[in-house]
Formats: C-alpha cells, sequence, structure tokens
C-alpha cells in the first residue's frame, strides 16, 4: 500500500519548499518528506516557531526570508509528511520512510533530492569528548530553544557559521571565551583570485565584516593563525589547546565548538548510485547534475546544498530550477517555457552565487585537516584511528571500502558519515593522490538505522511463513 | 610459473596456497582485491548441517581443516564452534528432519543430530516459544570471512605464491600445449589454469569454449547495531529461509538467500527492499525480541549457483590443463580450505581422493576438446 | 555516582509558561517547548549520553542534526533512539545507553 505522486521531494530547506511551491503551481501533485518536524531545514531552522514566539527577528532578516518560503510552501497544496526519516530511494522513484513506528513507501514519477549539507567532519584530537560540538550544532540549540553557550566554550576552526554563530552569541547578549581561527588565507589572498565576485556579493561580503566588528567589540578574544587545535580531559572536556606556528597554549574550556565548512550531504545521492565528482574548490564529493538538476539515476534530480554548497538564496534557485525541469520532464510545460521561466532565477542565481568563490577561496580547508596524525580517531562510532587506517593503506588497502573491511572503519550507526571525508583524506594522503581517485564508501540501505520489525511489517505482516 | 589461478577469493586462495605448498609456482590473478565478492562478505557460516548428500563426504572432511584453521593458515580466521540449529517450527518439520538424520546415519554420517524442544531452548534461550526441536551439528561453527581469505592469501604469499590484484583478464588462448592469460596489465604463461572466479566463472570458461550452466544470484545479508551476546550458535529454519549468527563484535547477520539484484559487469549488487523484508521478518519470527533492533546496513552479495546446487571440481571437458573450481551456489565457505587441496591434487597428480566425485564438468559440458 | 551534575556548557534556558516536564536520569527537568531529548538531556546536565558500545568511551551528542549518531538514547524504554531527532513529550523518561543496547 503506497501513496504516489507526481514529485516526491525530500528534505524540507529552501532547495526541498522552493521545489515544491514552483511545483505545484504547475499543477503536479507534490509530496515534501522532511525528517524535522518543522519545515526550514537548518538554515530556516523552527522559523515559524520562532516567529510565534517573538524571537524571529533577532535571528536576522534572512530568517525572515525563511518564514515567507515556508509559508509560500504551507498554501502551495503539497502533501507535507513530517518527522518521516528516508530510508532508501530507488531509482524507479520509489521512497520509503519511517516516522519512527512504521514504514511506509511513497511512489514519485520524479524524486527530488534536496537533503542539504553537513558539517565538514574534521577530526581533532579529543573530538570525541563530551563537550565537543559542531558550531552548527550550537546554532541549533539557539535557534530551536534560545540555549546560548557557557562564557568558557570556545569556538575553532574557520567559515562564514564561525563568525556568525560568534555575532549571534553577542547579539543575544551572551559571550564565548574566544574564536581559535584557523583560516589559512587571507582576504586579501582571495580577493586578488576572486576580486570580481567578492565585489558583486559585497552584501554577504558586509555581513561578514559586521559580524567580525561585533565580535571585537565585545572584546573577545580571536587567535589567527591556529594550526592545531585539541580538546583535553578525562571523561569530557576541560581543556583547550592550540598551535600557532610551533606555539602551543592551553586553557580551561567547559565546551569547544568546532567548525570548518559544510560539505553536501551525499549518503542518499551515493546510495542511489548518482555519479559523483571531487569538487577541488569546496574539496568534498557532490553529485553530477544537469543546468536542472537532474541526475544520470533516472528519476532523481538533486537541489539546493547537497548539490554543491551556495547557501540558502541558492538552494531556493535550484529547487525552482529543479522543478521546472521535473515539469517539463512530466510534459507539464514545454522546453521552451522551462527555458523561458528559468531566465529570472538563473539571474538571481548568478547574484547569490557570485560570492561563492570568493569563500571556497578564503576558508579552503588545509590537506592536513582530512589527515590526521596517528592517534587521533577518524571513525567515531568504531574507534578507528588513523594510524590503523594508515596500515590497512600500507597492507595493500586501495579505498575506503577496503579499509572498511579491514578496519571496520565504517561499520557503525552512522556508516561512514563522520569518517568518510578524512577516511578518503588519510588514504590520498597515504597514496600521494587526489580524493576524487580514492572514492568513497558505497552506501547501502537503510540509510538511517531502521528497526527490524518495521522492515519486517512492510513485507505484508507475514508472522508465520 | 606452473599454475595461474584466476579469482583472489577464498578457493583461489586456497587453492593457491596448497600448490605454493607443494613447490609450484603460482600466480593469482584477481580483478578487483582478495576477497571483493563472495567470499569476503558472507555470512562466514562453516556449515555441514543440512548438505546436499553429494556434498556432505567432502563438507565433513572438510571441517577437520577448519578445526586445525591457526596451523593452516596462522590465524584462527576468528573459527569458533559454536554449532549449527536447523529449527523445526511444527511437528512435520520436525519429523523431516528425523527422516534426515536416520538417511544420514544409513550413510554412516552421524553429525547431524535431531533435538526437542529442552535442548533447543538451552542452546537458543532467545529462540520463538512456538519452536519444537531442531536438527543440531554441534561442531559447525562461523568465521569471518573476509579475515579467513585474507589469511589464506597471506599464507599463500608467504609460501611463494603472487598474487596480483587489480588484474582483470582480457583473454586467453591455449598455444602449444600451454596456456597464455591476457591480463589488464601483463601477459601470464602457464601450462595449468585453475578458474575460481567464482559467479564470473562461467564467463571465464566461455573463453575457453567450456559453457557451464551458471545462474547469477544476489543473495542479501543484513547487519544489525551490536548488542551484548546472546545467542551462540548460527540458526536457521527448515522451510524458513534465514541464516542468523550473533557475531564477535555484538552484531547480527541475517541471512538466508533472499535475492536482491547484480550487476555482474560493474561488479555491483543492489538491495531489494521487499525481499529483504521477507529477510526481517523470518528472522523476526524466530526471535521475536529482536523486532526492536535497529538494521545498520545490508547488502547484495554477487554468487551463482549451477542448476543442481552442487559445484563444479573438476577438470574442463573443453580443453586440457584447465580446471574449473567454482558454482558453490551459495555455500562455498565451508569447504574453501579443503577444496584448495583437492584442487591441488589435481594439478599435480591428475586426480585426488577427496569425494569430489558428484562434482564432475561431465554433467554440464556440451563443448568440444579444442 | 550522580548523573546529574551542573557544568552544562550551556545556560540555563529562559523560562517560559510552556515549558514541559519530562525526566532525564529519572529526574524531572524542565525543558522549553520543542527541545529534543539529546537537548534535554544537555540542559539537565548530563556530562555523557552514552557510553559507546565499541570503544567504552562516555560520549556526549556533537551534531545535534542527525548525523553522528552520537546521541542514542533509551527514550520511554525503547532503546537507540536518535535523542536529537525526537521532540520531548511531557513525561517523557531519558536515560542513557550504556554500551549495547540489550535485546
Amino acid at each position: 500500500m503506497s501513496d504516489s505522486f507526481d514529485l516526491v521531494v525530500i528534505g524540507g530547506g529552501p532547495a526541498g519548499l522552493a521545489a515544491a511551491v514552483q511545483a505545484c503551481e504547475f499543477g503536479l501533485s507534490v509530496a515534501l518528506v522532511d525528517e524535522q518536524p518543522e519545515p526550514g531545514g537548518q538554515i530556516y531552522r523552527v522559523v515559524e516557531r520562532a516567529e510565534a514566539e517573538g524571537r524571529a527577528r533577532g535571528l536576522g532578516d534572512d530568517y525572515r526570508r525563511g518564514l515567507d518560503l515556508v509559508n509560500a510552501f504551507r498554501a502551495c497544496g503539497a502533501t507535507h509528511f513530517a518527522s518521516h526519516q528516508v530510508w532508501q530511494v530507488e531509482s524507479d522513484g520509489r521512497v520509503f520512510t519511517s516516522d519512527g513506528t512504521t514504514s511506509r513507501q511513497i511512489d514519485g514519477k520524479r524524486v527530488l533530492v534536496a537533503v542539504g549539507a553537513m558539517e565538514r567532519p574534521v577530526p581533532v584530537r579529543g573530538w570525541t569528548l563530551p563537550g565537543v560540538m559542531t558550531v552548527g550544532a550550537a546554532q541549533i540549540l539557539h535557534k530551536s530553544i534560545d540555549l546560548l553557550p557557557e562564557p568558557e566554550v570556545w569556538i575553532a576552526g574557520s567559515g562564514p557559521l564561525l563568525l556568525h554563530f560568534a555575532a549571534e552569541v553577542v547579539e543575544a547578549g551572551a559571550r564565548i571565551a574566544g574564536i581559535l581561527d584557523t583560516t589559512r588565507s587571507s582576504i586579501s589572498r582571495a580577493f586578488m583570485a576572486h576580486g570580481t565576485g567578492a565585489l558583486r556579493g559585497w552584501r554577504y561580503l558586509a555581513k561578514g565584516l559586521g559580524y567580525l566588528r561585533k565580535i571585537r567589540m565585545a572584546n573577545i578574544r580571536r587567535v589567527t593563525g591556529v594550526e592545531a587545535v585539541e580538546a583535553k580531559g578525562d571523561s569530557q572536556i576541560d581543556r583547550v589547546r592550540w598551535r600557532v606556528g610551533s606555539h602551543w597554549e592551553e586553557a580551561p574550556a567547559k565546551g569547544l565548538l568546532l567548525h570548518e565548512g559544510i560539505i553536501p550531504n551525499t549518503h542518499m545521492t551515493m546510495s542511489l548510485g548518482c555519479a559523483h565528482v571531487w569538487d577541488a574548490h569546496q574539496q568534498c564529493f557532490r553529485p553530477l547534475t544537469d543546468a536542472y538538476g537532474a541526475t544520470d539515476v533516472g528519476m532523481i534530480a538533486v537541489a539546493g546544498d547537497c548539490g554543491g554548497i551556495g547557501g540558502a538564496r541558492v538552494a531556493e534557485c535550484r529547487g525552482r530550477l529543479a522543478a521546472l525541469g521535473i515539469a517539463a520532464a512530466l510534459g507539464c510545460i514545454t522546453d521552451e517555457e522551462r527555458d523561458h521561466r528559468s531566465e529570472p532565477v538563473r539571474r538571481e542565481f548568478d547574484t547569490h552565487d557570485a560570492i561563492r568563490n570568493f569563500l571556497d577561496a578564503l576558508y579552503a580547508p588545509a590537506p592536513e585537516l582530512l589527515a590526521p596524525p596517528d592517534d587521533v580517531v577518524v571513525c567515531r562510532c568504531e574507534g578507528v584511528t588513523a594510524g590503523r587506517i594508515r596500515e590497512a593503506v600500507a597492507l595493500g588497502c586501495r579505498g575506503p571500502n577496503q579499509v572498511k573491511s579491514f578496519t571496520r572503519c565504517g561499520m557503525g550507526p552512522c556508516q561512514g558519515r563522520m569518517c568518510g571525508p578524512a577516511v578518503t583524506g588519510t588514504i590520498a594522503a597515504a597514496l600521494d593522490t587526489l580524493p576524487g581517485t580514492v572514492g568513497s564508501f558505497r552506501v547501502r540501505p537503510p540509510l538511517k538505522p531502521l528497526r527490524l520489525g518495521e522492515l519486517a511489517a512492510l513485507g505484508d505482516g507475514e508472522s508465520a511463513e | 610459473m606452473d599454475v595461474i589461478v584466476i579469482g583472489g577469493g577464498l578457493h583461489g586462495c586456497s587453492a593457491a596456497l596448497q600448490l605454493a605448498l607443494r613447490g609450484q609456482r603460482v600466480t593469482v590473478l584477481e580483478r578487483s582485491h582478495v576477497g571483493r565478492h563472495a567470499s569476503g562478505i558472507n555470512a562466514g557460516g562453516v556449515r555441514s548441517l543440512g548438505r546436499d548428500l553429494s556434498e556432505v563426504p567432502l563438507s565433513v572432511l572438510g571441517m577437520e581443516y577448519w578445526q586445525r584453521i591457526r596451523e593452516i593458515v596462522g590465524d584462527d580466521c576468528g573459527f569458533t564452534a559454536c554449532g549449527h540449529v536447523k529449527v523445526a517450527e511444527s511437528a512435520d518439520e520436525l519429523v523431516q528432519l528425523e527422516t534426515r538424520a536416520q538417511t544420514l546415519r544409513c550413510l554412516g554420517y552421524r553429525h547431524e543430530e535431531v533435538v526437542g524442544i529442552d535442548e533447543l531452548r538451552r542452546l537458543v534461550p532467545s529462540i520463538a516459544y512456538h519452536c519444537v526441536g531442531a536438527m543440531v551439528v554441534r561442531n559447525d561453527g562461523a568465521a569471518d570471512p573476509f579475515r579467513t581469505t585474507l589469511a589464506f592469501a597471506a599464507r599463500a604469499r608467504l609460501a611463494g605464491a603472487v598474487i596480483e590484484e587489480g588484474e582483470a583478464v582480457v583473454s586467453i588462448e591455449r598455444e602449444g600445449g600451454a596456456w597464455f592469460v591476457v591480463g589488464q596489465r601483463e601477459r601470464y604463461r602457464a601450462p595449468i589454469v585453475v578458474n575460481a572466479a567464482g559467479a564470473w566463472g562461467a564467463r571465464l570458461a566461455a573463453l575457453i569454449g567450456d559453457t557451464i550452466p551458471l545462474r547469477t544470484r544476489a543473495s542479501m545479508m543484513i547487519v544489525t547495531e551490536r548488542m551484548p551476546p546472546f545467542v551462540s550458535p548460527v540458526v536457521g529454519g527448515v522451510r524458513r529461509q534465514l541464516s542468523f549468527k550473533q557475531t564477535s563484535s555484538g552484531t547480527v547477520l541475517i541471512g538466508g538467500g533472499q535475492q536482491g539484484r547484480v550487476d555482474l559487469d560493474r561488479e555491483l549488487g543492489w538491495v531489494d527492499v521487499t525481499n529483504l523484508a521477507k529477510s526481517a521478518a523470518a528472522a523476526a519470527a524466530l526471535f521475536p525480541r529482536m523486532r526492536a533492533v535497529r538494521i545498520v546496513r545490508s547488502w547484495c552479495g554477487i554468487e551463482a549457483e549451477t542448476p543442481d546446487r552442487i559445484p563444479l571440481i573438476d577438470f574442463s571437458a573443453a580443453a586440457p590443463g584447465f580446471i574449473n573450481v567454482f558454482g558453490f551456489s551459495g555455500h562455498g565457505f565451508q569447504l574453501g580450505p579443503v577444496c584448495g587441496v583437492a584442487v591441488a591434487d589435481l594439478v599435480t597428480r591428475g586426480a585426488t581422493d577427496l569425494p569430489i566425485g558428484p562434482f564432475t564438468a561431465r554433467r554440464f559440458s556440451t563443448a568440444v576438446a579444442a | 555516582m550522580p548523573f546529574i551534575q551542573d557544568g552544562s556548557m550551556f545556560q540555563k534556558p529562559p523560562e517560559r509558561s510552556d515549558a514541559i516536564l519530562v525526566e532525564v536520569e529519572g529526574r524531572s527537568v524542565l525543558v522549553p517547548r520543542g527541545a529534543s531529548a539529546a537537548a534535554a538531556a544537555l540542559i539537565a546536565g548530563l556530562p555523557s549520553t552514552r557510553t559507546s558500545p565499541a570503544t567504552g568511551e562516555a560520549r556526549a551528542p556533537y551534531c545535534m542534526m542527525g548525523v553522528c549518531f552520537e546521541c542514542l538514547l533509551i527514550i520511554d524504554d525503547e532503546s537507540s533512539q536518535q535523542g536529537c531527532m525526537i521532540t520531548v513529550r511531557p513525561g517523557m523518561r531519558i536515560r542513557r545507553q550504556e554500551g549495547a543496547r540489550e535485546l
């Protein structure tokens, strides 16, 4: 027993929401499946509730854009499957989801994967200690329930989100102990390479400079040129250590928030067997798509950050383009109409994408970040260190899947999401080759751990043979 | 070079080891890496229980190799003699088991033992209440398939065998009493070729004009999250397709032969959710408390079966000096160590005393000798 | 050894009238409506939410968005639940998961 739609959108962020709205405008029947209880994805998390609670304004103007998008989605007529985790997508358009108790099958003539991004998992010494989280995690807690870090919490890493969150904390009247900035490049160097784009995206630049100013004015210590960060403690973090050049420093810490940029969440597209390419600018794998987000796998299209990092406004544009492509593929509009309607979307896309190369260059992660020292745990689930991975390479392993068979790395509940980038990076460094050549883990269903009984019930609930 | 072995799975590496130990100069050509397919990702069942009668003698002899596995390869391969239990869920099924046990006894084999409810509950405390008895082989067990295959490869190398990974076979020609095998990188020449290419065995045999009926199988496996130890033997059902085994890391492996889809050219398997649900249902039926346990991953292994579901271990009828050893039809793992000896016998003496009589080429071959 | 300690890395959230009462390790805790079970554990000041079945180490939530699986908790007697993906309900019982889940 399954539900059927013209289009099944997976993911409730700006790309998915915009695609659903656009597709409904063409009269397509649309389902949007979202693992979150409320639409908005990560960037516009709980935007409706924040508005209702009067907190939205404090979270910035961009956040309000999210509210408009969510309101449009609520009105568009799409069927909303909230709090549904997708655990399998078949290339013929069958989507299997779980609401935590029961699994169901949702069929689409087309499926749009809009599952967004995740923080680049960068293993550092002590990162598995309680009290070490991502900046994104802290931002989620702030957006969703107004939690703020204690003053003895440090932030470490590089990227726009780092400064954005620190400024957010200051704006909310709280503080943090300091920022350990691992950014290697400089604004001037990135500007020299991508100045035009940076100027076109001057609003984003201005925002970033605004964050820096706020942080400076709050007298929050910012250490630049940090080359290594460590969390120290017994069963939870109590100190943070860092190195600038050859000089180590240490400070007490109640928490450490890490961030080294975001990368596409490719778990689902990889499970579908979509072709992926190693993007050297963004230092991540991303699915190969055409101008409308279609992949090389039949019914599957991609939109938003899971197809390559672009930010919320770019994600919206990609969502609309994907819907246009799908509407044309399903015969609702002609190809000419699709191309015509896509022109203003592409212009908007270009405006918001202009800053991207500059940001990628400025915040490019150092290659060593994904090839950590031997004693650092790479696979959190199974406790496999970088050294163990290098041992496996020395024994002849040439790729992540072979390393997995040797070491159990990637066999835990997260199925390689957290260790994938560093496994690829460590192998690539050991073999002196490119990450794209090394490849990534094979992904198999279920995409999220699924109760045995729930899978069993899917087969018509036969209890006896 | 004396022998070229094609296929770096357990059977290829086992043959290479035994050949090298006899002073033969062996090269193994493996298209991907050792243990990439069925050998590395099967359920790890070291089973003599429930075999086709034609396999019983070889399998029972083969068990002795597992008992000495550390001697043979220098690694215990994770082997434990935890026993195999085949559960009867009804009186009818129990009668079936008793008939089978009787048949085996008439043939002189006593390893398969029928037990009642009390002994079943003692062996498998968490088994579902409706189960009435079981067939038990106490000395059967389980091992780590990837580790086992690697151990055979390592020991073979130590004995002098060469294993070339990433070396797919492009063509095979016979000329002047020798085989010329062209790989992706190099060319190889030897008087004897051993075809241990598993699911690709028939394709390889076809290169020399040997037509072997082989159907690709895509058997699926499920692995769960880790759990504290709660079940020791490997458990299966009579009519119910199930293989249920808790590993040393606490995860539970659920197999049994439900089929996914396979692309032989791309060496890829695809899970079929509908059939996977049947595997899950089978496990939940025999172990009801498993319903709340989480599946972490499933996969689809590439195997192949012959029409009569017993292997081919014999010289090719199509050409001299070519030995086929594949078609284990989903139950080749336990036979790996002993088959290596059989193949080494065939290579060095032209015959073997091991009971491989039923696994002839004659029963299939329609090819004409070159 | 008490599991609830001060020393949470987050400040106590602002008091709200629609806060929800849950149980964390047997102790009643008021958490904001819309909080996840993992967030509730953090607010309650649990030094860790589980011990790893593979290594025995103490672990706590890392990503809060369903990717890291460190927030596996026993919620209302159901094991291995991703705490960050479950919104609190009144009376929800949240407990740490020590090592491998039980059958």
